[in-house]
């Protein structure tokens, strides 16, 4: 069987979980970017209780394996009477595990924005909540976005673990037609491709130019 | 099925992880080693003077990089028995995970020799020291510090994704939970302990590489408050 057969064959299944990925991967992102804004600000509460919660929450996410989450959500949380279905509890097992990791990457970027900007608007006597919406928002994006456009990338990577709990997707279609036509190199040669093509032109795409926006709305071209 | 945490059959299956425990320390550790090995390859194609090298190695990195690794598991671990290569899948998993962090890690080697300022190079060019010699004396000296955080942190992340393995059958500690969990058919108490013991490892060890951070950062003077 030539390789053009083979896509002729089962691109179009292939090509369906690639829209279940990409569901997966929008998804998620946007459940992550809202945590980690979330945790990020909670992290650098002053209030201690809040700070502790923050912190343990993301301890806790960074310290076990993204599969072991997973697989926790979708097969031990019914025990406790949650019954997630597949896409859910992977949507949401990647949206708290990497949501973790962004929280950080919120916090320094918080922590970067220059210390005049934080006393420049307590001198024109901001509120707190206008001086964190108005003021240092805004000028955290450019800081973050290159590390967020990282962590994103492995978002994209780490969607395939949604496979092993048989969410349908581009993994779980490429090993499917392994187990029937044991063509593994055209299989997973193909997924690796698509993942490839995925991040490479579209995501780090979008994601660059997300930086430029943000670079350009702070006044600041890019260099 | 009996709802609630039961301690006995816990304890029942306790040693069992103990030893999975140990399969998976030793994954990441040879896992971690070959991907060291192969990142000062990676290194060594992008620093090489021909463009074309370069080139390609940029590309194969960027490729590892934007794959996941669980694919390029079942890639290795499937598409090289058709070749004639028949690998346990214990290699199989060494041998991807080498890769794949391996490219990470290049680009840590990378970062470290980049920070070590160019006048050192210069200085050394001056005194009229073979490349040989600046690079073991001045030049590596230097950067490895600034590259240790980089690498345990890398070492921590293939700690963190080697229950991968368990899906081409690599007998580590998630492997041994999904077998225990099927068996008994109870999943609550070997995934909740697979939490357990990663939690148990993994925060010690990403606060012991913070420290080093830290100390590396004050041995450089770049703490500033």
């Amino acid at each position: 069987m030539t390789y053009f057969e083979f896509l002729q064959e089962h691109g179009l299944t292939l090509l369906l979980g690639t829209v279940t990925t990409v569901k997966v991967l929008i998804c998620s992102m946007i459940l992550y970017v809202i945590i980690s804004m979330i945790f990020g600000l909670m992290r650098l509460s002053k209030n201690l209780a809040i700070q502790g919660i923050a912190t343990v929450y993301i301890e806790f996410f960074r310290g076990t394996s993204l599969l072991v989450q997973l697989f926790w959500a979708y097969y031990v949380l019914p025990f406790f009477g949650i019954s997630l279905e597949a896409f859910t509890a992977g949507v949401v097992a990647l949206g708290l595990n990497f949501g973790a990791y962004g929280a950080e990457i919120v916090r320094a970027g918080i922590l970067a924005v220059p210390k005049g900007q934080w006393e420049a608007a307590h001198a024109l006597n901001f509120t707190p909540s206008k001086r964190i919406k108005r003021i240092i928002i805004p000028q955290i994006f450019p800081i973050i976005l290159p590390p967020a456009a990282n962590l994103t990338v492995e978002l994209l990577k780490a969607t395939a673990l949604v496979a092993l709990v048989t969410v349908v997707d581009l993994t779980f279609e490429a090993k499917q037609i392994n187990s029937i036509t044991w063509l593994s190199a055209q299989c997973f040669g193909t997924a690796l491709l698509i993942y490839y093509i995925i991040a490479r032109f579209a995501l780090v795409p979008f994601l660059r130019w997300l930086e430029v926006l943000a670079s350009r709305k702070v006044g600041k071209e890019r260099v | 099925m009996e709802m609630g945490w039961r301690w006995d059959f816990t304890i029942e299956i306790l040693p069992q992880m103990a030893i999975a425990t140990l399969n998976t320390i030793l994954a990441a550790g040879v896992g971690y080693a070959i991907a060291l090995v192969v990142g000062l390859f990676f290194l060594l194609g992008q620093r090489t003077p021909f463009k074309i090298i370069n080139w390609i190695n940029r590309e194969i990195v960027e490729f590892i990089r934007s794959t996941p690794l669980l694919i390029q598991l079942f890639f290795v671990y499937f598409v090289l028995p058709q070749f004639g290569i028949t690998l346990s899948a214990w290699i199989c998993g060494m041998i991807t995970i080498g890769l794949h962090f391996g490219t990470y890690l290049s680009e840590v080697y990378r970062g470290a020799l980049e920070g070590v300022s160019k006048t050192q190079w210069e200085a050394c060019r001056a005194l009229n020291f073979s490349t040989v010699y600046t690079y073991r004396r001045i030049v590596l000296p230097q950067a490895f510090p600034i590259a240790i955080p980089g690498m345990g942190n890398y070492l921590v992340g293939i700690f963190k994704d080697t229950p991968l393995l368990s899906t081409i059958g690599v007998a580590e500690l998630f492997h041994a939970a999904t077998a225990v969990g099927g068996y008994n058919y109870r999943y609550l108490e070997p995934y909740t302990l697979v939490g357990i013991i990663f939690l148990t490892l993994s925060i010690p060890a990403a606060m012991w590489v913070r420290k080093l951070e830290k100390d590396v950062n004050k041995a450089q003077g770049k703490i500033k408050k």
